[in-house]
């Protein structure tokens, strides 16, 4: 690898003139006083009031900054894409500080192009950096399943029908965790609602993410949310068919302003502008970092015109609760729903638990199932 | 799709000699050249449209694409897929036949050689890879060879049948590596357990390129060599030129029909085998990136012709390895380089009703100017 790398900068060095000054931060040393260069890279469309979207509003706060060059690309796809795009924004933009937001990207795009460029940080949105791991190279994620626990306390107090229901795209831990989470809050309101979840099976499949929302509203639910790269689609037709919805990922109340809730938004604007600060100030960002509601890695969209005096009290009262810390959404006794005894009384599995992580069940009360 | 050689005549005639030769070829290359500037004339003028420069656009591209050696080695890490996906849809096309299914044999190509690797993964590389690329060149034969069959015994066309086919293989993908062949430890990505270090293609020697690329160029050489120079190949375009009258000569159409289908679709597996031992280390839901399609696009750009389909690749390839350059430097969506392929691919198949309409590329025409 050093022979090819040595090589390469040589080759770059005698192309530079055609490349311009644009490539030259390649080579320049470590300056106090040059910019700092960020690269996000987005699965998806940036515009997509879903997932990518969260983090581009996070992208955004860091463009504001004193002294950051901010550069981004979408639709980059979880193969060699990734790493050629992480490559060229090293290469060509002089990248120290990149990050690549899709869960895919991590293994094994991530740890192979880390090692080759020790000096520039990678942080992952979702991965799980274990010891082991590239150093350069760090994860962090959000306790969201406490927003959708929020969701279903609204949802509870709205639903007429004890029936609200849920798009998923796919059975994995971070998708049942909020499913759970959804209707364990709803539970706190009437213990008698039931979720329905449908799977579509992809993280972006607008037809069959019409499909499922209209198959939740014939079936009676009248409050939906979602689990999808971009909820545009479930928001509008759910609103449509005159079901109220609460929002993931970013504010959607701009599709449904009726019907909306209230949502569990990422808050990357927060979390972004602190790593670029610490990495500015000279420090180092932890390999493997965790937030919630409280330390600002979440928040809740306002809630909507709908929602009832008595649902808005229980909200900003189990809110508080959330932000006091230790809470738990996920506690005994449990069952899942295929009646399985989870959780006995005495246990609970508070927000940081990693147990979390690995979740691969649902909860009793959720229609639907994992497989 | 007719043969480019169907309407020159079978006997070249001597006294034009070398330049007469020069201009009959020249038609072949001349006619998708300048559909391709066409096809960026009317894009840079869409461009202009939106204010801003094509100029610049281009320059970036060169640089994103071609301009420094790391520029390269991002071009060509993206050509190795779109050989074999434009194999794929070149060798049934000088048949006559319009396969466009070729992700779904990728897909399932790449899901067979991961479960392949899982079973021979006590094995060493030089008996593992042969097996597991036979494994995703079976099934991917199997796949786009059904194809074939269903249209040579049924009458299915094939166009809707690989399509259609392509999206039962992403659906059933999806069922193995999050159902049945899901590695327990993939929590929040399904995919197959991950192949131990020694069964992982690695880079050509100096470069970061993995062989893929190798593989890719040598299926192209010895598709050259099928079509051009074997009988099989001659009766294949006799059957492409006119299916009837093949059949008529005694030539077993059938048997060409699922052969070459088959052929093409072992190669698009063979893709997925690469994209699974050389870039992923398992399958999952990346597997269906989308080269299938872009194949699509390289072969028709080629006119099936094996040989052009490298050049082709590496400049499609190129387009794509500069996107990101020109996302970033000219804030243009990463559509953009889609909306430069539709519009070099509309020119293409319009040019295709060019041919043998020029005077310069028939010697025969030449003395009654």
């Amino acid at each position: 690898m050093p022979l090819t790398s040595f090589s390469r900068r040589k080759f770059l060095k005698g192309t530079a003139a055609f490349a311009g000054a644009t490539s030259l931060p390649t080579f320049a040393t470590a300056d106090a006083h040059a910019p700092l260069t960020v690269g996000f890279i987005y699965v998806g469309p940036k515009d997509d009031f879903g997932y990518n979207q969260a983090h581009a509003e996070g992208a955004a706060a860091v463009k504001a900054m004193e002294g950051v060059i901010v550069v981004e690309e979408e639709n980059v796809a979880e193969t060699t894409d990734v790493q050629n795009s992480m490559e060229s924004m090293i290469n060509f933009d002089g990248a120290k500080l990149l990050f690549p937001t899709s869960f895919g990207y991590f293994n094994p795009h991530v740890l192979e192009t880390a090692p080759k460029h020790p000096d520039v940080r990678f942080q992952h949105a979702a991965g799980l950096w274990t010891d082991g791991m590239p150093t350069n190279v760090g994860s962090y994620f959000g306790y969201i399943g406490m927003g959708q626990y929020l969701n279903g306390i609204a949802a509870g107090h709205a639903t007429t029908t004890k029936k609200i229901g849920f798009v998923a795209a796919k059975p994995i831990p971070q998708v049942l965790l909020n499913i759970n989470s959804f209707l364990l809050g709803a539970r706190q309101v009437d213990p008698e609602i039931t979720c329905q979840v449908i799977f579509t099976g992809e993280w972006s499949l607008a037809v069959k993410e019409a499909e499922a929302t209209n198959a939740l509203a014939d079936a009676g639910c009248d409050v939906i949310t979602c689990h999808v790269d971009g909820p545009k689609v479930v928001m509008e037709t759910a609103a449509g068919r005159d079901c109220f919805v609460c929002g993931y990922h970013a504010d959607q109340s701009p599709l449904a302003p009726e019907k909306y809730l209230t949502g569990a938004e990422w808050n990357w604007a927060g979390v972004y502008t602190g790593m670029v600060q610490t990495v500015l100030d000279g420090g180092t960002i932890d390999n493997f970092v965790r937030g919630g509601l409280a330390d600002g890695f979440i928040k809740m969209s306002p809630l909507g015109p709908a929602v009832s005096d008595a649902s808005r009290a229980q909200f900003e009262a189990v809110k508080a609760q959330i932000m006091a810390g230790g809470f738990a959404a996920i506690k005994g006794p449990l069952n899942d729903n295929a009646g399985n005894p989870l959780l006995t009384a005495d246990k609970a599995l508070v927000e940081t638990d990693i147990a979390l992580e690995s979740m691969d069940y649902l909860v009793e009360g959720v229609i639907g199932s994992t497989s | 799709m007719t043969d480019q050689s169907a309407s020159a005549p079978l006997v070249v005639p001597a006294h034009r000699g070398l330049l007469g030769r020069f201009a009959r070829r020249a038609e072949a290359v001349v006619l998708p050249l300048a559909a391709l500037l066409v096809g960026i004339a009317v894009f840079s003028i869409f461009l202009l449209l939106q204010g801003k420069s094509p100029i610049q656009f281009f320059a970036l591209t060169y640089q994103g694409a071609f301009g420094s050696a790391f520029s390269w080695q991002n071009t060509l890490s993206r050509t190795a897929p779109l050989l074999f996906a434009a194999l794929c849809v070149a060798l049934p096309a000088r048949l006559g036949l319009v396969v466009i299914g070729g992700e779904g044999a990728i897909v399932l190509g790449g899901v067979a050689a991961g479960a392949a690797g899982v079973v021979f993964s006590q094995s060493i590389g030089l008996i593992a890879f042969p097996l597991m690329a036979a494994c995703a060149m079976l099934v991917g034969g199997l796949w786009i060879g059904a194809v074939g069959a269903l249209r040579y015994y049924r009458g299915v066309n094939e166009t809707i049948a690989s399509l259609l086919m392509a999206y039962i293989a992403i659906a059933l993908m999806n069922h193995l590596v999050e159902g049945p062949l899901r590695d327990p430890e993939s929590l929040n990505k399904p995919s197959t357990t991950p192949l131990p270090a020694q069964l992982r293609v690695g880079d050509i020697p100096g470069w970061e390129v993995h062989w893929g690329l190798a593989f890719g160029i040598l299926a192209c050489l010895l598709a050259w060599v099928l079509i051009e120079k074997t009988t099989w190949g001659f009766a294949a375009r006799i059957a492409g030129g006119n299916m009837r009258a093949a059949q008529v000569q005694g030539l077993s159409v059938g048997r060409l029909i699922i052969g070459f289908t088959a052929l093409g679709g072992a190669l698009a597996g063979l893709a997925g085998f690469f994209e699974v031992a050389a870039v992923h280390g398992s399958a999952n839901g990346s597997l269906a990136a989308g080269y299938g399609y872009t194949g699509i696009l390289v072969a028709f750009l080629a006119r099936h012709n094996p040989l052009a389909i490298i050049p082709v690749a590496i400049l499609l390839a190129g387009f794509e390895a500069s996107s990101g350059l020109i996302q970033r430097r000219m804030n243009l969506p990463a559509a953009t380089v889609l909306v430069l392929q539709g519009f070099v691919f509309v020119s293409i198949l319009m040019s295709d009703t060019l041919y043998g309409r020029f005077k310069m590329f028939a010697p025969e025409r030449w003395r009654s100017a």
